[in-house]
């Protein structure tokens, strides 16, 4: 059954229409609408379309990740831990883009691209990790036990991701809006504007992120022979 | 055929199979005690780790400053407790590794590893403490947080490694990928015990101290439970 519902989402068309229509919104009303005129931030705030879409984007597709991982666990169907590379993969990638778009905004707002800010060494540590989850799939040739080793690896990273993002930023002080002393975004200075604009951005972001991986996912069962009817 | 342990039992098997993963437990970690006292190799090689280190840092550094010699203590015990949990599992030869598979469940022996691989880094950081302090100073105000802290320390580095070494063990490349596994995961549990413990080598009374303590814990539990379920996946072949 729910082996059915994976196949489904993957041909469906729906969801990748939505995908390129909030996309087409986020990128004209994301540059054009108007936004709040604020010290120091001035257009910058704009990034919140771009870089904060790209944590809960990163955070959702690797959460599906680990979903596809504990279902192989209990199934030991190799299809299963194909989407949970390939979401991994995403997610790291999603990863990359929210540290460079973080980077390009701390540039201009906090002066240096790295200030050593705790909420972006632990992007950069959790980005580490899910690097050697790639790295350890590499090191095994064997299909099964692949599958198997990086699954366990993937569910234990996952776990380990909560502390170093959310938890342990929030203990030292840190220039980042939403930790240390300072209010996040959403509290203090995004109006309805740009609350239009937000939202639709992270579900335009997220499926987007998800239909890079399922092609992906198609190209591994074409290579492998698995077919998607079945 | 291997033992399935999926067969439903009734009350007075289910406390029989308690039984049995309590005696299995046992047995394997007298075992593992045994062959550590008869050959002495991981704590005598781990202790000439710690006296060269601390040899190195000393002639590098002479004087320290109190923060300086915390975090370059938890850099040698962090070595130190890869090197010595890293080979958990692959110093035996597959052979022996499947004889375990057919005699014991793996909760008994994912289980017996982490109580001596914790029992082993605790001997190796409290002498690694000893012998630092020797060559070093010892600048610690609060030495009873500061014991604590190096408790919790090596408790989650053992928690955490054992998994990592028995993912790295299936994965036939292991010294590198123990560490590129390793590290990334335990800098959550790192940094909090380093910042508990220069806390209590300044002598700061933090309000903080309680909080941090326990949440270093509720982490090394979660990783511990979490070994305990996913490490059967892993065992099977």
């Amino acid at each position: 059954m729910s082996q059915s519902l994976t196949n489904r989402l993957l041909l469906a068309k729906w969801w990748k229409i939505v995908a390129i229509v909030l996309m087409c919104y986020t990128l004209t009303a994301g540059l054009l609408m108007p936004v709040p005129k604020l010290d120091i931030l001035n257009e910058t705030i704009r990034n919140a379309y771009f870089h904060v879409p790209m944590w809960f984007g990163m955070m959702l597709i690797l959460l599906m990740s680990l979903i596809y991982s504990i279902k192989y666990l209990r199934t030991g169907n190799l299809r299963y831990d194909y989407v949970a590379i390939e979401a991994a993969k995403v997610g790291v990638l999603y990863g990359l883009l929210g540290l460079t778009t973080g980077m390009i905004w701390a540039k201009f707002t906090w002066g240096a691209a790295w200030n050593g800010d705790p909420k972006q060494n632990m992007a950069a540590i959790a980005m580490l990790m899910y690097l050697a989850y790639i790295v350890l799939r590499g090191s095994i040739t064997d299909q099964d036990r692949r599958a198997k080793v990086s699954s366990v690896y993937n569910i234990f990273a996952f776990v380990a991701l909560f502390p170093l993002l959310y938890i342990v930023p929030r203990l030292t002080d840190s220039l980042h809006p939403s930790s240390g002393g300072n209010q996040g975004f959403v509290a203090y200075d995004m109006d309805g504007w740009m609350r239009l604009v937000f939202y639709p951005a992270i579900i335009a972001w997220t499926f987007l992120g998800l239909w890079v991986a399922s092609l992906n996912v198609r190209a591994t069962y074409i290579e492998e022979g698995i077919s998607l009817e079945s | 055929m291997a033992p399935d342990y999926k067969v439903k039992y009734d009350k007075r098997e289910v406390h029989l199979r308690q039984m049995s993963l309590v005696r299995e437990t046992s047995t394997l970690l007298s075992k593992e005690l045994k062959l550590e006292f008869r050959q002495l190799y991981a704590l005598s090689s781990l202790m000439l780790y710690a006296v060269s280190t601390c040899m190195v840092v000393y002639m590098a550094f002479h004087e320290m400053e109190p923060l300086e010699w915390v975090t370059i203590l938890w850099i040698i015990l962090l070595f130190a407790s890869l090197n010595a949990v890293g080979k958990s599992f692959w110093q035996e030869g597959n052979g022996r590794n499947y004889y375990y598979y057919y005699l014991c469940s793996p909760l008994a022996i994912i289980l017996s590893k982490i109580i001596y691989n914790c029992l082993l880094l605790l001997a190796i950081s409290f002498i690694t403490l000893a012998i630092y302090s020797l060559f070093l100073g010892n600048p610690v105000e609060n030495m009873t947080l500061f014991g604590l802290s190096i408790l919790l320390g090596a408790t989650g580095f053992a928690v955490n490694f054992t998994l990592l070494a028995g993912i790295a063990a299936k994965a036939d490349n292991n010294a590198t990928l123990t560490a590129i596994l390793g590290f990334p995961l335990i800098i959550p549990l790192l940094g909090m015990v380093i910042r508990i413990s220069k806390n209590a080598v300044l002598g700061v009374e933090s309000l903080n101290t309680n909080r941090d303590l326990m949440m270093t814990a509720s982490m090394i539990s979660i990783a511990f439970v979490l070994s305990l379920v996913l490490f059967p996946y892993l065992w099977r072949d």
